[in-house]
């Protein structure tokens, strides 16, 4: 396996300072990256620490709260205030991996994760992403797991993360520090499409590191409904994170985003539409659930994907409407 | 690979309570440390990739996928592996639940589901069986002795 020299940074300049060069990698969990590199996919030459760094504090304020890019997935689905005011996150973060990847993986670097595509992780198969130029071997060939949105020619890869859906759901920033300082970038912008350029994933550049997620206040009656191909340790065929704030029985707000079904999560922004200043009921949850798929373009393997988009959005509309 | 331009670095850590110092190459995985330059062939490799949960160990009481951990960033942790646990010939009560449930067939898995099951009762989950059947998913049986890995688990824990 590819070698890699190693440096343990101590504080975030440090490890920005590193980051200088080209050829270097941050680790701080490890448990997507380390499996990129024994495929062969990741080959840095100087892997940076940063588990050490002061950038794991969970702070709650009144209008929201800062989860700092390095705590663990495990510590801030336990977090007594993230269970009580932002149930949609430590949902979406329980519905993912395993127990022990959650005691490893960071909040920064599940943002961060790459794609699920066989293509992509076969490490020598065409790639778009992983070797550009290469050619899509899944828009052709076994595309069921892949998006119904977002895709491109070049690539049609979903991204893999519950958190960044319920993150969405929520309309939460990602602060994003560089050698030129920090920026707040919100969740909607920080994913790219992928275009003709699909190994660019994010707006991140190279040596920048993610510090914290931001997430505003919500009043909101929340839901993370995730499908998948067996009960645990999935990832999703369809997850849709919904968030609605309802007075007198009126929808005053609704925010959906699936995941499964885009090249990165995806806002359902007619079926949130089709809620508005409705009364929160079954017949007003179908006829949102039934604008969630407007757009889509399934591929040969996916279009089941269409009708069971609709179907989640419903049911989860009908837990979320359902809490009081 | 060897290759003698690489880097090799020096770390200190404790294993079962032993303190050890090992200097080794950055990309040694945890999983690598413990079997190929301890010889604590206890902890076992299946997929290498996260998947399994037959690596899992116990740093600094929380359970992870040695597998996925480098071990150079274990620097200064207090790492639990299955052969810490029984005391002589006496197994640890787990071990013995596990015997007591014919919890095991080929016992491949079986260091792996062990530790896990310490961690889920360290984590404060082990609440019911369908509980424990969740919080042990990243540990997979090929031999399909999963319901009675839980009830093993379930009877140590006291759910």
């Amino acid at each position: 396996m590819h070698a890699f020299d190693y440096a343990r940074a101590t504080e975030p300049s440090q490890a920005l300072d590193l980051a200088r060069r080209p050829d270097a990698a941050f680790i701080a969990g490890g448990t997507d990256l380390l499996q990129l590199w024994k495929a062969g996919i990741a080959r840095p030459e100087l892997m940076i620490d940063i588990s050490r760094l002061a950038l794991d504090i969970v702070k709650p304020r009144d209008d929201g709260i800062a989860i700092g890019a390095l705590a663990r997935l495990s510590d801030v689905a336990d977090h007594p205030i993230v269970q009580a005011r932002w149930p949609l996150i430590a949902e979406a973060l329980n519905a993912g991996a395993s127990a022990q990847v959650r005691n490893a993986a960071t909040i920064g670097g599940n943002l961060l994760q790459r794609t699920r595509c066989a293509y992509f992780r076969s490490g020598d198969m065409p790639c778009n992403k992983r070797a550009p130029g290469s050619g899509c071997p899944a828009i052709g060939g076994e595309n069921r797991s892949h998006a119904i949105f977002g895709g491109s020619p070049h690539c049609v890869a979903t991204h893999a993360s519950d958190l960044a859906v319920a993150l969405a759901a929520l309309d939460a920033s990602v602060r994003v520090a560089g050698p030129a300082g920090s920026r707040l970038v919100g969740i909607g912008d920080f994913y790219l499409l992928p275009g003709d350029t699909p190994q660019r994933e994010t707006v991140l550049g190279q040596g920048q590191l993610i510090c914290a997620v931001d997430v505003p206040a919500t009043a909101g009656r929340a839901a993370y409904v995730k499908v998948r191909d067996r009960a645990s340790f999935e990832f999703a065929v369809v997850s849709v994170a919904a968030d609605l704030v309802i007075d007198d029985g009126i929808v005053a707000r609704a925010r959906l985003a699936a995941g499964g079904v885009g090249t990165r999560p995806w806002r359902l922004t007619e079926a949130e539409a089709a809620l508005i200043g409705e009364r929160a009921d079954a017949a007003a949850f179908d006829k949102a659930a039934a604008q969630a798929s407007n757009g889509a373009e399934p591929l040969a393997h996916n279009a089941f994907k269409v009708e069971l988009l609709r179907r989640t959005v419903r049911r989860a509309l009908q837990v979320a409407g359902g809490k009081a | 690979m060897t290759d003698s331009s690489r880097q090799r670095v020096a770390l200190a850590l404790a294993i079962n309570g032993r303190r050890h110092r090992v200097t080794i190459e950055p990309s040694t995985t945890l999983l690598d440390l413990l079997r190929d330059e301890l010889g604590l062939f206890g902890t076992k490799k299946g997929c290498d990739m996260g998947a399994c949960g037959a690596c899992t160990v116990l740093v600094d009481g929380r359970r992870i996928n040695a597998c996925l951990a480098l071990a150079v960033m274990q620097e200064g942790r207090d790492v639990q592996t299955i052969e810490g646990l029984a005391e002589g010939e006496a197994l640890h009560p787990l071990q013995q639940a596990f015997v007591e449930h014919d919890a095991l067939q080929c016992g491949y898995c079986t260091p792996g589901q062990i530790m896990s099951a310490l961690g889920l009762i360290g984590e404060g989950r082990a609440t019911d069986a369908a509980g424990i059947a969740e919080q042990m998913s990243g540990n997979l049986c090929r031999c399909g002795a999963h319901p009675n890995i839980v009830a093993a688990i379930a009877a140590y824990a006291g759910a």
